[in-house]
């Protein structure tokens, strides 16, 4: 299937789910609303002929320049980029899904974005969210044990965020 | 007879065990444990020997390199990515080489390409010797282990006399590799191989075929293809679920054209049978497929066919045109654009996620390790299994700490 067919058949099927793709780029990518996620995951998974069966990677990309200088000069608004890189076994094909979220709910700092897990879609998503959640802080609403993987339970703050600062002191050990 | 449900009689000397209460006990494995392949804890669950839950912990190993790489030029994150499956620096050099060189479109030399793939499948060889060796340790045997670490070392005299290091190579970088082979390199390489072949079916009888052994792995750990597919297994762990599936063949073009014309085949096994296994020892009957081992079987197979994918890179090497590598200055600025590439490790796929603004340092790094993802599916394999075949499990899966926590 070439990739435009692609692309409006996924149109097709949800509509204002899928607001936009590029196929030009070196992976190509489609961009779903965060509502939209969680039925195209089920439908690119459990669809007879797309047959998407492995993800392989979650990513968010924190959109956040803090440079004051380099700010003004920025092409976006701040915001994070959640990265889908799946795989089909069968097919032997792979597809990049992006949602956007905005960097904190309601624009309230320290409250972390809600996006629905696909946990339930692919059970590979358990860890990694737990790693996103953990490393970018995306809240992933009905995921079965959302918390820290990597770093201890008591860490505050979340490091691949853009204006993350290291702790001083954690537990009596400095930090810089 | 009592049955199990009624009370125990004192005085009846047959049930006196139903006195003895066997409360669920929570056992915590490692994280210093020889048998965890690094500082990995499991948390198990076991009511007497059987094992209900075994839940990982992991992180004492994470230096968050992805952040490391946000600040460094692609050429400087390099090291990092030898620390992180130290098993096979090599294989993990080449993962980030080749994200790079896709973003930046960078086409590299055919004599870079094959001396990619000698060195890459050495690295290879060297990873599945230690999981042979160090799995068989998990199973009470020693010796394996001696003489695995025998055949690895001499592996990394080849590597250290390459590029000067035994563990942390940077070796294949961005545009190539650091250096050119050094002269007589190769014929030492290929009488290495060529002993190299002879031990390796010593070892089928050491472990493979040994009777102690099959009781050990076979039958143990059965993970369906679709579980392995669903958890995101992959690598060896995949394909002895019988998996048709390796990077090597049905990855990106940026990968595959590495080995393009190479004659070799996907070890998995199809109708009961695994390429070539004619030659090496017949899978015993008790052995189900995606138990413990044939995860440990399709490792084994793959050392033979590195063995031979060398000997092909070799007699290309020596005929290839071209340089070592192209330069690529420090401060180049990178192409605007992500790029994301996996390439089939030793261990499993692992993929590099690369985000680019135009800068010289890239926006974003991500690591896709496979043994993060191979390792969660532990709590499946392990649920219902007997506490002395946990080890077992996790040794199958071939996991190195450094990759997972990152």
């Amino acid at each position: 299937m070439s990739g435009q067919a692609f692309v409006d058949q996924l149109k097709k099927a949800f509509a204002d789910g899928v607001v936009g793709a590029n196929l030009e780029a070196l992976d190509p990518w489609v961009e779903v609303t965060p509502e939209a996620l969680i039925d195209v995951c089920r439908y690119l998974k459990n669809d007879a002929k797309l047959r998407f069966d492995m993800l392989n990677c979650i990513t968010v990309v924190d959109y956040l320049e803090t440079d004051p200088k380099k700010a003004a000069k920025a092409e976006f608004e701040p915001h994070l980029e959640v990265v889908y890189h799946l795989w089909s076994v069968p097919n032997k094909v792979s597809l990049v899904l992006k949602v956007k979220l905005p960097r904190w709910q309601n624009d309230e700092e320290g409250q972390l974005p809600e996006l629905a897990s696909v946990a339930g879609v692919w059970r590979t998503a358990d860890w990694h969210e737990r790693e996103v959640y953990d490393l970018s802080g995306v809240n992933f609403v009905g995921h079965p044990n959302l918390r820290r993987i990597l770093c201890p339970e008591d860490w505050v703050g979340h490091p691949l965020r853009k204006d993350y600062e290291m702790p001083l002191e954690y537990h009596g050990i400095r930090g810089r | 007879m009592a049955t199990q449900t009624g009370t125990a009689f004192a005085d009846d000397p047959r049930i006196i065990e139903y006195d003895v209460r066997t409360d669920e006990m929570l056992i915590n494995m490692g994280p210093q444990h020889p048998s965890t392949h690094g500082v990995l804890r499991l948390v198990l669950r076991t009511d007497g020997e059987i094992v209900s839950e075994a839940v990982p912990h992991i992180g004492y190993l994470h230096r968050c390199a992805e952040k490391i790489g946000e600040n460094l030029a692609p050429r400087q994150f390099v090291p990092y990515t030898d620390r992180m499956d130290y098993l096979a620096g090599m294989n993990m050099n080449l993962g980030w080489a080749l994200a790079v060189e896709k973003l930046m479109n960078l086409e590299i030399p055919e004599k870079a390409k094959h001396l990619r793939v000698i060195i890459a499948e050495m690295n290879r060889i060297a990873s599945h010797l230690v999981g042979m060796g160090t799995y068989g340790l998990d199973l009470g045997s020693f010796s394996p282990f001696l003489y695995a670490f025998r055949e690895r070392e001499k592996i990394l005299d080849l590597f250290e006399e390459a590029c000067g290091a035994r563990l942390t190579y940077s070796y294949l970088t961005v545009g190539g590799a650091t250096h050119d082979l050094p002269a007589t390199w190769l014929e030492k390489c290929e009488a290495f191989l060529d002993q190299l072949l002879p031990v390796i079916t010593e070892y089928h009888t050491l472990l493979t075929t040994n009777a102690i052994f099959v009781r050990r792995a076979a039958n143990i750990g059965v993970m369906s293809a679709a579980t392995a597919i669903d958890f995101g297994c992959t690598g060896p762990v995949l394909r002895g679920s019988g998996v048709d599936q390796d990077l090597r063949r049905d990855g990106e073009q940026w990968y595959t054209e590495m080995y393009d014309g190479y004659a070799f085949e996907v070890i998995v096994e199809k109708d009961g049978h695994y390429p070539k296994d004619h030659e090496y020892p017949a899978i015993p009957k008790t052995a189900v497929l995606g138990d413990c081992w044939h995860r440990f079987y399709v490792r084994m197979l793959e050392v033979i066919q590195s063995i031979d994918l060398v000997r092909q890179a070799i007699d290309r090497y020596r005929t290839a045109t071209g340089s070592h590598c192209v330069p690529v200055k420090l401060n180049q600025k990178l192409p605007k654009g992500e790029a994301y590439l996996e390439t089939e490790c030793p261990k499993g796929q692992m993929g590099f996620f690369i985000v680019s603004r135009g800068e010289a340092i890239p926006w974003r790094v991500r690591a896709r390790s496979s043994c993060f993802s191979n390792l969660s599916v532990t709590h499946e394999l392990c649920r219902g299994c007997l506490l002395a075949d946990v080890p077992a499990i996790v040794g199958s899966l071939d996991i190195v700490m450094g990759e997972i926590d990152r």
